[in-house]
């Protein structure tokens, strides 16, 4: 048999390839999360507070440009890739064993094609629904409080935040360590702490962002008995 | 027989040859010693089976005591039966109780057509080996014993993944069928060694190349084939064929010409 010719060879054509941008995509948006949840914080903090810092990335327009553009090809290669490798593992069994008695596998690993696309619906009507604001009932451009607490009174909105924290929470258990592997950065002496932060960094992300829709729908975030001014002046308006 | 002896039942893949349908097929099986390894087992279940003028249920085999790679059987779901580090083979009656119930499946991949009943065949493995799993060597005298340092933990580490039979196994309890434990094995074995330098590059490039074209699936990390392994090959493995492979992907350069080795 000769040789294949390695200049035949696309490396991100290939399993391995592919999956080391799945990994370096990943990892991008594993960052974005653990920064937007720091920054969601705020919300504890009060109107000012977060408004103030909506205003700011608002203001920083070169920096909120590149990082959504970065972001956006982030969640596109991410998407496209894991579904080519999705189909491509798929095709590799065309005939099912009768029954599979699992050893290793957890059920996050086995359920990444499941978490991930809720995941991606969500960060659709995520952004629409706090970005934009087409689905939001009440959106008042500037007031990150109000549309936060406003849109988290309605309970089933509420319910799929949380819900599809929950299966962020899945798609890190199993991604974020995985992602480690994919890019061959592990090793004996670090595996078990590498282990350790990234499944209390995943925790944290998931737990701090339940907290908001459970806050408001708990009454313990709501909305200021003298509204703040942009709600202030569209009660006027009414 | 003995009082001890197991009456079970088996239901066993069967299937005339490749691109025919198959099915599970259920068999009495009485008087069965636990002394007995798996293989022995069907061994009688086939005496049988050919004493009724019945078709006897093909499987692989050869040394019949782990160290060849040719057994391979899917064992109530998992490859190689319930014994961790153990091949069919080397599995034991012992471990089944009277009234057990035992489904046997072949090895389930698309690049491992099965040939018969259990028997399915694994050239891709040869395929994947000859496109880069060897190191190229000048004959001539015998080079001295230790003229080349090797320190003892890449020996070990090398050891360790040559210890992979080729039984496919990873492959077979994978979900996506990939065979990145098996390839792992490979690339660490000759990567981690002196002598397996000079083609380190092309190797885990072309390795990948040919897994990839035969239509084994990618890796997930899920670890199904590290519980799997008769030779507990570890994971550790894939990570450094990942290194290795990224590594490859970038300072590789545009070929020169042919040979070298010679
Ligand atoms: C905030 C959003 C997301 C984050 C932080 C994230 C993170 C990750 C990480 C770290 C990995 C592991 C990569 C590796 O093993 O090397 C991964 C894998 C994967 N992601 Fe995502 N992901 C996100 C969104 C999505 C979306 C929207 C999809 C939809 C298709 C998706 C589908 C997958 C799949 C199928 C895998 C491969 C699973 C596997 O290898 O077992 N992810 N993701
Ligand atoms: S027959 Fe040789 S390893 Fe089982």
């Amino acid at each position: 048999m000769s040789a294949i010719p390695l200049s035949d060879i696309r490396p991100l054509g290939a399993t391995v390839g592919k999956k080391v941008l799945l990994a370096v995509t990943g990892l991008v948006m594993y960052g974005f999360v653990f920064i937007h949840m720091v920054g969601n914080l705020q919300l504890y903090a009060g109107p000012e507070k977060i408004n103030h810092y909506g205003e700011l990335l608002q203001n920083a327009k070169p920096l909120l440009w590149t990082a959504r553009i970065v972001l956006l090809a982030a969640v596109g290669i991410h998407i496209l890739l894991s579904l080519q490798l999705w189909l491509k593992n798929r095709a590799a069994r065309p005939v099912k064993y009768s029954h599979q008695d699992y050893q290793a596998a957890t059920y996050a690993s086995r359920t990444m094609i499941l978490s991930g696309p809720i995941i991606g619906f969500f960060i659709v009507y995520h952004v629409l629904h706090f970005t934009v604001g087409w689905a939001h009932p009440d959106f008042v451009k500037g007031d990150v409080f109000h549309n936060v607490v406003v849109g988290f009174q309605n309970p089933f909105v509420s319910g799929f935040y949380v819900l599809a924290m929950v299966c962020l929470g899945f798609h890190l258990y199993h991604g974020a360590y995985s992602l480690f592997q994919t890019l061959g950065l592990r090793g004996p002496t670090v595996d078990k702490r590498l282990k350790v932060v990234l499944t209390a960094i995943s925790m944290l992300i998931v737990i701090a962002n339940i907290s908001f829709p459970l806050s408001v729908l708990a009454g313990i975030v709501k909305l200021p008995a003298v509204s703040a001014p942009a709600s202030a002046s569209l009660a006027a308006g009414k | 027989m003995s009082g001890n002896d197991l009456h079970l039942t088996l239901k066993v893949w069967r299937q005339a040859g490749p691109n025919v349908p198959g099915k599970l097929v259920t068999y009495d099986a009485p008087g069965i010693s636990p002394h007995m390894s798996f293989l022995e087992m069907l061994d009688v279940v086939n005496e049988r089976l050919q004493e009724k003028g019945e078709e006897p249920i093909a499987f692989d085999h050869d040394c019949r005591e782990g160290i060849c790679g040719m057994c391979g059987l899917v064992i109530n779901g998992v490859a190689h039966g319930p014994r961790r580090a153990t091949t069919t083979c080397q599995l034991h009656m012992r471990y089944y109780k009277d009234g057990d119930t035992i489904v046997i499946e072949p090895w389930r991949a698309g690049p491992f057509p099965v040939i018969k009943d259990l028997v399915v065949d694994r050239a891709p493995f040869d395929r994947i080996i000859a496109a880069g799993g060897f190191i190229s060597v000048s004959t001539g005298n015998a080079p001295d014993g230790n003229a080349i340092p090797v320190p003892k933990s890449s020996a070990e580490l090398s050891m360790d993944a040559a210890a992979c039979i080729g039984c496919a196994a990873c492959v077979a309890a994978c979900p996506n069928a990939s065979a990145m434990l098996f390839v792992s094995a490979k690339v660490s074995h000759l990567g981690l060694l002196p002598q397996g330098q000079p083609e380190r590059k092309a190797r885990v490039l072309r390795m990948i190349a040919q897994m990839d074209a035969e239509g084994f699936g990618g890796c997930t990390n899920i670890g199904e084939c590290e519980a799997a392994c008769p030779k507990e090959i570890k994971l550790e493995n894939i990570a450094r064929l990942n290194r290795d492979y990224l590594a490859a992907a970038v300072t590789r350069r545009p070929e020169t010409g042919s040979g070298g080795a010679g």
